[in-house]
C-alpha cells in the first residue's frame, strides 16, 4: 500500500508545483493519474522513488517510510520500485540483455555488474519475462536497434526484474503509436493481475485511462481534484481537469484552506 | 513626393561597429600598434644580410639527403612511437577520471573545481616547455617525453571527454539510479556506454597527436627522433637533418590519414 500525505514539491523560491497532496493506493490496483501539462503528475511520481526530492509531507510504501531514506537505506528502497518512462530511457548502446539486468543493479555487488557476472536465477528470470513480453530473440540486440513498442517492453522487463512492490510509469504511451501504445497499456494491465503489482500510470490519453485502469485521479496545480472510477470521470470532472486557461489560475492567489473537491474515493 | 510614385529607397549594409569615430579609430590604432612594435623591436639588418647566405650554404649541404645511417634514424622513430604509444595509454587512463571529476552535471562542487584545475595547469603550458622541465626533472630521454606527452594528453582528452560527459542524455541516467544502483555502478551503465565513442575517437586523434609532438618535444631532450634531429643538426650534418625531416613528414602524413578514417567510422 502506497500512502502520500500532504506532500509539497517547490523547486527553488517558485510556486509550489505540488502543494498538500494526498493519495493512497491500496494492494494491486491499477491507477491512472490524468491532468494537464504542468499539473505535477511527473514530480509526483518522481517524488516518490526520490529521484525528485520532496519538499515536505510523507510518502509511505509498506510500512516503510520513504522520504526520510538516506544513502544505502534509500538505494535498497528504491529496488522496491519499478519505474516505466515515455522516452524508454533505455541506455541505447548497452544489449537488450545488460538493460534488461540493469534491473538488478541494485543487488549485485559493483565487481559483478562490471563484468556482467550475473547469478544464474537473475539470467534465468531475465528470459522468462522477455519471453513473456515477447523480446526474448532480441536478447543480444543493442537496445537502439529496437523499435519503439519494443524498447517500451524491455523499460517494462527492467523495472520488473527489480522484483518491485510498485510499477510507476510516466507517460509509458506517449511516445508510441496508438496501436503500440494500447498494447502496452494492456501488457501493464495483466502484469498487475498476474504479479499483484499495483500500477501508477501518467497518461495524456483519457480513453485509454478510463479503458485500461480502475482507477482515475485528476490532477491540477499540484492537487488532486478527482478521485473516481472510470465511469465517474464525466464532462464535468473532464473540465474541472483541463479546463479554462492554466496562466490565469497560475497566476490567481492560491485559495486558502479550501478542501480539496474529491468526487469520489 | 508625389502620390503614386514613391523615391526609391536605398540600403545599405549597416556597418559592424555603428560610431564612426571608433570604426575609424580601431583602424588607425591598429596601425600605430604595428608601426611602433616593428620600429621598437630590435632588428639587425646587417646580421640578416650575412644570414641568408649561410642559410642557401645549408640548404646546399641538406641536397641530396643521406640516408646513410638509417639505423639510427630507425632507432629514434622507434623510440618515438614508444614513447607516443605509452603517454596515449597512459593519458587515457588518467583522463577518465579527471573528465569525471570536471563535468558539472556529475561532480559536486569542490571535485568540479580540482577537476578543471587540474585540466587547466595541464593544458596550459605548451609541450615543450612542459618537456624542458621534465627534462630538468628526471633527465635527458624517453621517460621526460613519455611524462610531458601524458600531461598534454590528459590536458586535451579530459577538457573534452568532459564536455561530452556534460552533453549525455539524463533520461539514461535517471534510469538506472531508479532501479537503486549506487554511484559507481550507475556511472558503468548509464555514462559509460554513452561517452565510450567519444573517447576512443579522441584516443585515435590523440596518438597521432602525440607522435607528432614526441618529434618536437625531443629537440629539447626529451628522446626519439627529436634528439636524433637535434644531434644531427649539433654535427652539421645537415644532409641527415634533411632525410629525418622527411620521414617525420611522410610518417605524419600516413599516421594522419589512418586515424581520420578510423575516427570518420566511429564518430
Amino acid at each position: 500500500m502506497l500512502t502520500i500525505t500532504n506532500l509539497v514539491k517547490r523547486y527553488g523560491s517558485d510556486e509550489p508545483v505540488l502543494r498538500g497532496l494526498n493519495l493512497t493506493v491500496p494492494g494491486r490496483n491499477v491507477v491512472s493519474v490524468i491532468g494537464a501539462s504542468g499539473a505535477g503528475k511527473s514530480t509526483l511520481l518522481r517524488c516518490i522513488n526520490r529521484l525528485v526530492e520532496p519538499t515536505s509531507g510523507e510518502i509511505e510504501l509498506n510500512g516503510v517510510k520513504l522520504t526520510s531514506l538516506r544513502g544505502n537505506e534509500l538505494r535498497q528502497a528504491r529496488r522496491r520500485i519499478g519505474m516505466i518512462f515515455q522516452g524508454f530511457n533505455l541506455v541505447d548502446r548497452l544489449t537488450v540483455m545488460e538493460n534488461v539486468l540493469s534491473g538488478r543493479l541494485g543487488y549485485v555487488s559493483f565487481m559483478r555488474a562490471a563484468l556482467r557476472r550475473f547469478p544464474q536465477d537473475d539470467i534465468d528470470r531475465a528470459f522468462q519475462l522477455m519471453e513473456r513480453v515477447g523480446i526474448a530473440h532480441y536478447a543480444n540486440k543493442r537496445a537502439d536497434e529496437l523499435s519503439g513498442g519494443e524498447r517500451q517492453r524491455v523499460g517494462v522487463v527492467r523495472a520488473l526484474m527489480q522484483g518491485p512492490e510498485i510499477l510507476l510509469a510516466d507517460e509509458p504511451t506517449a511516445s508510441l503509436d496508438p496501436k503500440t501504445s494500447e498494447q502496452i497499456m494492456s501488457l501493464l494491465r495483466s502484469l498487475s493481475e498476474e504479479l499483484s503489482l499495483p500500477v501508477l500510470i501518467n497518461i495524456h490519453n483519457v480513453a485509454e485511462a478510463k479503458t485500461y485502469t480502475d482507477r482515475i485521479v485528476g490532477m491540477r496545480f499540484g492537487r488532486i481534484i478527482f478521485d473516481g472510477p472510470p465511469d465517474s470521470l464525466d464532462d464535468e470532472a473532464m473540465e474541472k481537469i483541463y479546463g479554462g486557461t492554466p496562466a490565469e489560475e497560475r497566476s490567481a492567489p492560491l485559495p486558502e484552506g479550501r478542501p480539496s473537491r474529491v468526487a469520489a474515493s | 513626393m508625389s502620390a503614386g510614385g514613391t523615391a526609391a529607397r536605398r540600403w545599405r549594409k549597416p556597418p559592424l561597429i555603428r560610431n564612426p569615430f571608433l570604426r575609424y579609430g580601431i583602424f588607425l590604432a591598429a596601425a600605430v600598434y604595428v608601426y611602433w612594435a616593428l620600429s621598437t623591436l630590435p632588428f639587425d639588418w646587417e646580421r640578416i644580410q650575412e644570414g641568408l647566405p649561410r642559410a642557401a650554404r645549408i640548404f646546399q649541404g641538406a641536397f641530396p639527403p643521406s640516408f646513410e645511417r638509417s639505423n639510427l634514424l630507425i632507432k629514434g622513430f622507434v623510440e618515438s612511437v614508444q614513447i607516443a604509444i605509452i603517454a596515449t595509454i597512459f593519458g587515457l587512463i588518467i583522463s577518465v577520471p579527471v573528465a569525471f571529476m570536471a563535468a558539472r552535471n556529475l561532480a559536486p562542487m569542490p571535485v568540479y573545481l580540482l577537476g578543471r584545475a587540474i585540466v587547466i595547469v595541464a593544458r596550459s603550458f605548451h609541450p615543450v616547455i612542459v618537456a624542458i622541465l621534465f627534462v630538468k626533472a628526471v633527465g635527458f630521454g624517453p621517460l621526460a617525453g613519455i611524462l610531458t606527452l601524458t600531461v598534454y594528453s590528459l590536458g586535451f582528452v579530459a577538457k573534452l571527454l568532459a564536455e561530452r560527459i556534460e552533453e549525455i542524455d539524463w533520461g539514461q541516467v535517471e534510469a538506472v539510479r531508479a532501479t537503486g544502483a549506487g554511484y559507481f555502478t550507475t556511472l558503468l551503465y548509464a555514462v559509460f556506454p554513452q561517452i565510450m565513442p567519444r573517447q576512443i575517437g579522441l584516443g585515435i586523434y590523440q596518438l597521432d597527436s602525440n607522435l607528432r609532438a614526441s618529434a618536437v618535444v625531443g629537440i629539447v631532450g626529451a628522446g626519439g627522433i627529436g634528439a636524433t634531429l637535434m644531434n644531427a643538426f649539433g654535427r652539421y650534418d645537415y644532409d641527415f637533418a634533411l632525410a629525418i625531416t622527411m620521414v617525420i613528414i611522410a610518417v605524419i602524413l600516413v599516421s594522419e590519414a589512418v586515424s581520420g578514417r578510423i575516427r570518420k567510422k566511429i564518430w
